[in-house]
Order: structure tokens, then sequence, then C-alpha cells
């Protein structure tokens, strides 16, 4: 039989089809409680009254709050894609960081004083774990470093107090598939090899258009386009079933139909999602809120691991465990 | 009547400024792409031979999708760490905004059917490219600037909406600027070619490690910057949906276009301070004087000779 650990503090966590009173890990194996798909635009923090949308948004993060009190995680183990990074990877370091944010597009909606604790070694395990695997990434700790949009306005709604700590990667603008599966990797190590328990997050839309005029311009909130909201609902589909890895297979048609996709090579927040999860469908899903906001796909999603599963997987791409760098395409000169 | 006396091509790479080691920034260096620091101090010299007020600054690290903003506080006041390199650029900034004329060139740009907005939180940081470039033309910050972000249409619809707006942006710029009191000079800030390299250097300023990240795109700049010194920008304006789209170039955030448009597509040749690398991108430090520039106009007190009378227009 398979070794196994308990972890009793997760009791309230557990999903129905494993034993009620204990969330069991087998060795080995990374101890995240749960994962969450959350949206980072400011609205939702600094004026959610403002349209009925943002404030449901703005309740849903409310139900992960109350959440997260029950999971009681050492760490919340953030992706941001309002992080981008273009030389390496970057994993927030500094303990506490101090400062206020004002959005670079959104400062009329106001300035947000934060502060936010991370947990400095986990960050600098998890940058150890991905060099093993190849990949080039930096730790960033500087006064005055600016965090992202995102990252603080999840921190300032689930996790108001610095009740956990957290750590914080970037979205790596040139990476592509093979790069962020393995950057899932490296964290699923780092989790193991710190032995700390963890929920994970990914900040970011689905579709990501905005609306091309001013909030107080417009009286209805809505999507962007049709278009865009026929893929969201796609996702949000698969999502509630729990699908996650077939949504990360999926990532290439979402980018290139539902999002401005020459901003970045790809969508590839599932992509690190589902490796840090393990790369499978074994989750129970739920649809905690999926709303437009300013145009833009706004979910919050909640998939909590489960033994069931949606059918077998039929992976278009491959696995990767460690990065080797980008391929070239032309042939090297035999001569 | 206000007039623009000089547009500017002036990228930001941080490293430049690391390599300074100026008082307001916290890394120090040891030394660093000293072709490029040359040019700005050859820029910088050509820009003292001629009287302005301001400096109109566009960057592509402020980067807005609903419209374009301007900067619409007096004074500025923080510390701008770099998101990319915060191991070389930690800069204590303290500057003043010509916030009129932002407000004046914001109308006019949304009377001629752009979104527009003022930014007016105290709070805000200023974006590390309008910095960048505005310390390495008066690291002294003498004078006031107008901060203008970049629209990302070149990432939404296409480079070619994107020289539409700006072309826009432009001729609300010179109309307004024109009608002011004010000599001002334009500053573009951003590279030519711009893949680079995904790995830094241990040493950071080890120039052994410095050179363009390809061959065709060291062409490609080559290229824009024959036009630029034969004087014919509106082949440049044209040439810079292509040269984006090749290069990745820097250019997709609009500054070359909007100085263009507003200088009326200069056809006096531009004077090219420095061209060189930083982590791969390549950099021309360029200047432009309008056509109907002459040097006598601007300091009838002088008698010494404009240094840069191929750029002016002046001997015609
Ligand atoms: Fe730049």
């Amino acid at each position: 039989m398979e070794k196994t650990r308990v972890v009793e503090k997760t009791k309230q966590a557990a999903p129905k089809n494993l034993d009620p009173n204990k969330q069991v890990f087998p060795e080995g194996q990374p101890q995240i409680l749960k994962s969450y798909f959350v949206p980072g635009l400011p609205h939702i923090l600094l004026c959610p009254e403002k349209k009925p949308e943002w404030t449901k948004v703005n309740q849903a993060f409310g139900k992960i709050r109350e959440e997260l009190k029950e999971l009681k995680p050492d760490i919340l183990l953030i992706y941001s894609t309002y992080w981008p990074s273009v030389v390496s990877h970057q994993i927030q370091a500094r303990p506490l960081i101090k400062w206020t944010l004002v959005d670079e597009e959104w400062h009329d909606l106001g300035s947000v004083p934060y502060e936010i604790k991370i947990d400095s070694d986990f960050s600098h395990a998890y940058k150890d774990s991905a060099e093993k695997r190849g990949l080039e990434v930096r730790t960033v700790d500087y006064d005055g470093f600016p965090v992202d949009t995102g990252s603080v306005v999840l921190q300032k709604l689930v996790n108001p107090d610095n009740q956990f700590l957290s750590s914080i990667v970037s979205s790596h603008v040139y990476a592509d598939r093979a790069e962020t599966v393995v950057l899932g990797k490296a964290a699923r190590d780092a989790l193991v090899q710190t032995q700390k328990t963890a929920a994970v997050f990914v900040v970011s839309s689905f579709s990501n258009r905005y609306l091309p005029n001013w909030p107080e311009e417009y009286k209805e909130e809505k999507f962007s386009s049709l278009k865009d909201e026929e893929w969201n609902q796609k996702f949000i589909e698969l999502l509630s079933e729990g699908r996650l890895e077939d949504v990360s297979q999926l990532s290439r048609s979402f980018h290139s139909q539902a999002r401005v996709s020459k901003k970045v090579v790809n969508f590839k927040p599932f992509w690190w999602l589902s490796s840090v999860m393990g790369s499978t469908n074994q989750f129970k899903g739920e649809i905690l809120e999926y709303q437009p906001v300013h145009g833009t796909g706004a979910a919050v999603i909640g998939l909590t691991p489960s033994a069931q599963t949606q059918g077998d997987l039929e992976f278009d791409e491959e696995d990767i465990e460690v990065y080797q760098g980008n391929r070239n395409i032309l042939a090297e000169d035999p001569s | 009547m206000g007039q623009i006396v000089a547009g500017v091509l002036a990228p930001h790479p941080p490293h430049l400024v690391y390599a300074e080691n100026p008082p307001q920034n916290e890394p120090r260096s040891e030394c660093g792409w000293e072709v490029l620091r040359w040019g700005y101090e050859s820029l910088r010299e050509s820009l003292s031979q001629i009287d302005y007020d301001v400096l109109v600054v566009q960057s592509p690290h402020w980067r807005t999708y609903v419209g374009t903003h301007f900067l619409g506080v007096p004074e500025l006041k923080s510390k701008s760490v770099d998101p990319i390199f915060p191991n070389l650029f930690r800069y204590n900034y303290d500057l003043k905004v010509e916030v009129p004329l932002a407000e004046q060139i914001c109308s006019r740009a949304a009377e001629l059917g752009l979104v527009t907005k003022m930014m007016r939180n105290p709070d805000f940081r200023v974006d590390y490219g309008t910095i960048v470039s505005t310390h390495m033309l008066q690291p002294g910050w003498e004078k006031p600037i107008v901060g203008i972000s970049s629209i990302g249409a070149a990432s939404y619809y296409g480079m070619d909406v994107m020289q539409e707006l700006m072309q826009k942006l432009g001729q609300a710029t010179k109309e307004v600027i024109e009608a002011s009191d004010l000599k001002v000079v334009l500053v573009a800030s951003h590279s030519l070619s711009h893949r680079h390299f995904v790995k830094e250097a241990e040493v950071p300023e080890d120039m052994s490690r410095e050179h363009i990240e390809h061959h065709g795109q060291y062409l490609w700049d080559m290229k824009m910057i024959e036009l630029m010194k034969a004087g014919d920008s509106k082949a440049l304006f044209d040439i810079i949906p292509d040269f984006t789209e090749q290069t990745v170039g820097e250019t997709e955030s609009g500054g070359l276009s909007w100085m263009l448009s507003a200088m009326d597509f200069p056809t006096v040749p531009a004077k090219v301070h420095a061209y060189g690398t930083v982590i791969g991108t390549g950099n021309a430090i360029v200047e432009w004087r309008p056509k109907e520039w002459r040097p006598s106009k601007l300091r009838p007190q002088t008698s010494v000779p404009s240094k840069h009378e191929d750029v002016s227009g002046s001997k015609a």
C-alpha cells in the first residue's frame, strides 16, 4: 500500500469522494489543498458598487476568503498574468512588500496602499527547483518593486491581513508551453521539498479585450464580443466539470480566438495551473462567478482535487520534464 | 508663437542610466554602453544650443489600452523600479509636469476623434521609459515635461491603426504647441529593433556580451537610419509597420510615428548621434530639426554657428 501523509487541518476542504475527515497526500506529492482562477482588474476592489457585475465578482472573492480560513494553507502560490517578465521568470522574494499601487490604466479609480508578506524561503526553493529543471529564474527583493495590479487585487480581497504568506511568480512574455509546464512542475518540486501546504492561484482574465470607452460612458457592462463570450463559456463548461488539463490543452485555440493575441506569445495560465495541479482532469470544479468587467471575461473558479475523473485524457501535446531551450526551426549547416 | 524646435528619438534602456551612476539611481556600475551614452552627451550638447521650455515625452512603458493618457499632476515624486531590470534601475525622481500644455493636447486630440484621458492621481508612478529618456536628455531635470502614454492599438488591432492614431495625435500636438507660446522638444522614447536576449550576463555591464541579437534586425535598423539621414520622413513613416513586424520593433509604441507627424514630416536630414545595442536590441539616438528652423531666430544673441547646421536646414 502506498505510504501516505495526513494533513489534519484540511478537514473542511476535503472533497466528498475522499475521506471527509482528512485530505490524503501520497508520499512525494505536493500538498495542494485547492486552486483558484480569478480576475485581477482593480474595479473589483476599488469600486465594486459601480456595476452589479463588479459587485458579484467582488462577492465571489469573499467566498474564497472564507474558504481560506478553513483551508489554512501555509502559502498562497500565485501566478499572475498581470506581471509580465521578459528576461527570465521572476519570483517575488521580499519578506514584506509595502507600497501604494496606482494602476497605469485605471489610475482614476484610486490608490491602493498594500502590504504583502512573502514566504521568501519558499520563493527561493521555487527558484532552485526551476533552475534544476533548466529554466532561467530570478528572485526579486527590492524596495519599491512594482507588484502588479492583479496580485495586489487578489491579496487585498482574499488575504487582507496577511494571514497567509504568499509567493508570486511572473508570467514570462516569451515563454511558450514547454517552459510554462516545466515552471508548474518546479512549483510541485518546491512544495514537496518544503513540505508546505498551498492554495494555488492564477490571476488572469479569460477573454481580455476591453470595451473601448470609459465605464461612466456606458450604461451596462457587457462582454467585448459575442465570440469572446462563447469561448469563455466553453472554458467555463469544461472547468465546471473539473477538466483542467483539457482546458490547458485548448490554450492555443483560446489565445487565437479570445485574447489580444500579439501581447504575449500565448495564453499560458492554464498550462501553469494544470501542471502545478498534476496535469489531470481530476477536480471538482465550482464556478463561483462569471461576469464581464470592462468587457473582459472575469471568472472566479475553484478547483478541488478529487478522485473522480472526466474520462481518459487525450493529450495533443507532449509532457515535458526539463526545459531544454527553444528548438531551432532552421536546420544546422551540416558541413 | 510656439514651436517644435526639435524632435528626438531617445531610447530608454535603464542600462544607460545605470552605467552613468547618477545620484538618483541606487545600483552602481563599473562602465557600459559608452557609445550610446556618448551619443546622449552629444545630443545634450546639441540641445543646449537651442532654447526650449518643455520636453513632451511619449513612452511605451506607460501602456494604456483605453485611450491615450496624459500626466496631469504638476509635480510627481517617487521611486521608479524597473520591473524587468530592478537590479539596474531603482531611481528616485522628482519631476515637474507642464499640465496646461498636456490638457490642451489631450482636449485637441479628443476633438480629432481620439479617446483621451488626463491622469490626476498624485500617487501615480511615472514609468521608467519616460524617466530614463528624460534623465539622459537632462540629468538635472531643469525643464518640465508632458508625459504621454502609448496606446496598445498595435497589439489590439495592428500597426496600420496605430499609424493613423499617431498621425492624429501628432496633428493635435503640433496645433496646440503652435498656438502656445512654448518652445518644445518632442521625445519619442524607444529603441528600434527589439529582439533581445532572455539571459543577462553575470556582470550586466560586461561589454564582451553585447551585440545585436540578430543580423537581420541590424539590417532593418540600418535601413531606418538611412531614411532618417536622407531626410525622407514620409518613407520612414510608411516603412514603420513593416519594420515593426520584422524586428519586433519598439516602434509599435507609436513614438516615432507621432513625432514625425507632429513635425509635419521633416525633410531636413536627421542627425544620428549614436547607434548601439543593449541586451541585443538596436538603439539609435537621433535628432530632427523642423523644416523652418533657423538658429538665428531662436538664439539671436549667439554668433557661434550651430553644431548641427547639417540638421537645421540653415545652409539652405
Ligand atoms: Fe522599452
